[in-house]
């Protein structure tokens, strides 16, 4: 979900905003739901798909979204998700300007 | 990516003994968590892993000390202390955590708790507290609530609880915290703390069983447990470790002790020294 702004801010052009990676290990996933209930932003849902353990495991809706805070990695009981900057790539700040 | 090489670029990946996992915890089990938080602390400390030693008792969060990456030992039930008190006085240079349960610690370990508190043992012990003995099928113990259900209380627990943070302030801890699995940024911190700090710490860390405790008393899903921990928790540094309950509409949790003491261990070497003097002074 792109963020609404209600003016362009000063330094648009040259603020960069760190893009997200978002790794799940779908096969190490339990199914419990706690990433995809605490995450801050709403990034994850319940995906469809059926893992080894007969689990569902998270799917990654919007990752323009993420706010890099690491709450998923740090919630999961499973090492099986994890969010990492994206290298080399950035969010230009006024791209998400609507 | 395959998932095999994916699970080698989580930032915690070199803390774990890879080969063991996944872990035999059941969905939704708090015991992933401060595993979790606590390679995460470390991580954060840069620590020499040479020079930390895990050592747990037997219970589902005994577990922990198989599979984390350092020197550690999985004891019989209820002598994680001992053993550790061992290690820490063996060789003063090594960090030693106790990672076990509620009833490891404090039924058939009890004793063994509060005297390395009393001599302040610079031991680190972070205690998954889940209310019952979660890996022998949910029987009671000594932290179940009052009135709570569980496989040896068909009528309800007669029984009042101990208060970790009240038992371990009482016995002379040193660093003294309670935090849910749902709070994992203070938890780790908390352990970052009593890992920095010299002599006897205890982290209690509420955590759910939702395979067992929570589903007994009808506490719903593992989510369900942790919104729950939320709505309840209330934080209160430096607050009466007595006054501070564990209740079904109220969690007190944060640091509740803080403060300097010479450690068991310093005091030992102290005397052997001077002991040593005398000797030679007497030759
Ligand atoms: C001497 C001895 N007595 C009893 C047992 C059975 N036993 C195994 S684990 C356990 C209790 C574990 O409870 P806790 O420490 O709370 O760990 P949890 O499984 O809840 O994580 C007991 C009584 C044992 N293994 N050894
Ligand atoms: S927190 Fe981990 S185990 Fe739980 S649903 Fe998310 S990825 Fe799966
Ligand atoms: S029985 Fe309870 S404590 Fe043991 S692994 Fe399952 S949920 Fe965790
Ligand atoms: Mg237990």
């Amino acid at each position: 979900m792109p963020q609404k702004l209600w003016r362009e801010p000063l330094d648009a052009q040259k603020t960069k905003l760190p893009k997200a990676e978002i790794c799940i290990i779908t096969d190490l996933c339990k199914g419990c739901g706690f990433c995809i209930e605490f995450c801050p932003k709403n990034v994850l849902e319940q995906s469809e798909q059926l893992n080894k353990k007969g689990k569902h495991p998270p799917e990654v809706t919007d990752e323009s979204s993420c706010a890099l805070c690491g709450f998923c990695t740090a919630i999961c009981p499973e090492f099986a998700i994890f969010v990492v900057e994206k290298k080399g790539e950035n969010n230009v700040g006024n791209e998400e300007k609507e | 990516m395959k998932e095999a090489d994916l699970m080698l670029k989580h930032p915690l990946a070199k803390y774990l003994r890879q080969e063991r996992m996944p872990h035999i915890w059941c969905e939704g089990c708090g015991n992933g968590i401060l595993l979790n938080s606590f390679l995460e602390g470390l991580d954060e400390l840069k620590q020499n892993l040479d020079r930390i030693v895990v050592v747990s008792g037997i219970g589902c969060i005994g577990r922990a000390a198989g599979y984390i990456n350092v020197d550690s030992f999985h004891t019989t039930h209820g002598r994680a202390i001992p053993f550790a008190t061992g290690v820490k006085l063996a060789n003063p240079n090594l960090k030693v955590v106790v990672i076990s349960g509620d009833g490891d610690l404090f039924a058939i370990g009890g004793n063994h708790f509060i005297h390395a508190a009393r001599r302040n043992v610079d031991i680190k012990v972070i205690c998954a507290n889940n209310f019952n003995y979660g890996m022998t099928g949910g029987q009671y113990g000594p932290t179940t609530p009052l009135g709570s259900w569980t496989t040896t209380t068909p009528y309800g627990n007669i029984e009042h609880p101990f208060n970790l943070v009240h038992l371990a302030a009482a016995s002379g801890a040193v660093y003294v915290a309670r935090w849910t699995t749902l709070q994992v940024r203070r938890l780790k911190n908390s352990i970052k703390k009593a890992l920095q700090k010299e002599g006897f710490s205890l982290v209690e860390v509420i955590s759910p069983c939702p395979e067992i405790f929570d589903r007994y008393n009808k506490l719903g899903t593992a989510v369900d447990v942790m919104k729950w921990f939320k709505l309840i928790s209330q934080v209160k540094h430096g607050y009466d470790p007595a006054k501070a309950e564990v209740a079904k509409n109220k969690i007190i949790v944060g640091e509740f002790v803080d403060i300097e003491k010479p450690s068991y261990g310093r005091l030992l070497r102290e005397m052997t020294a001077n002991v040593q003097d005398k000797l030679k002074g007497e030759k």
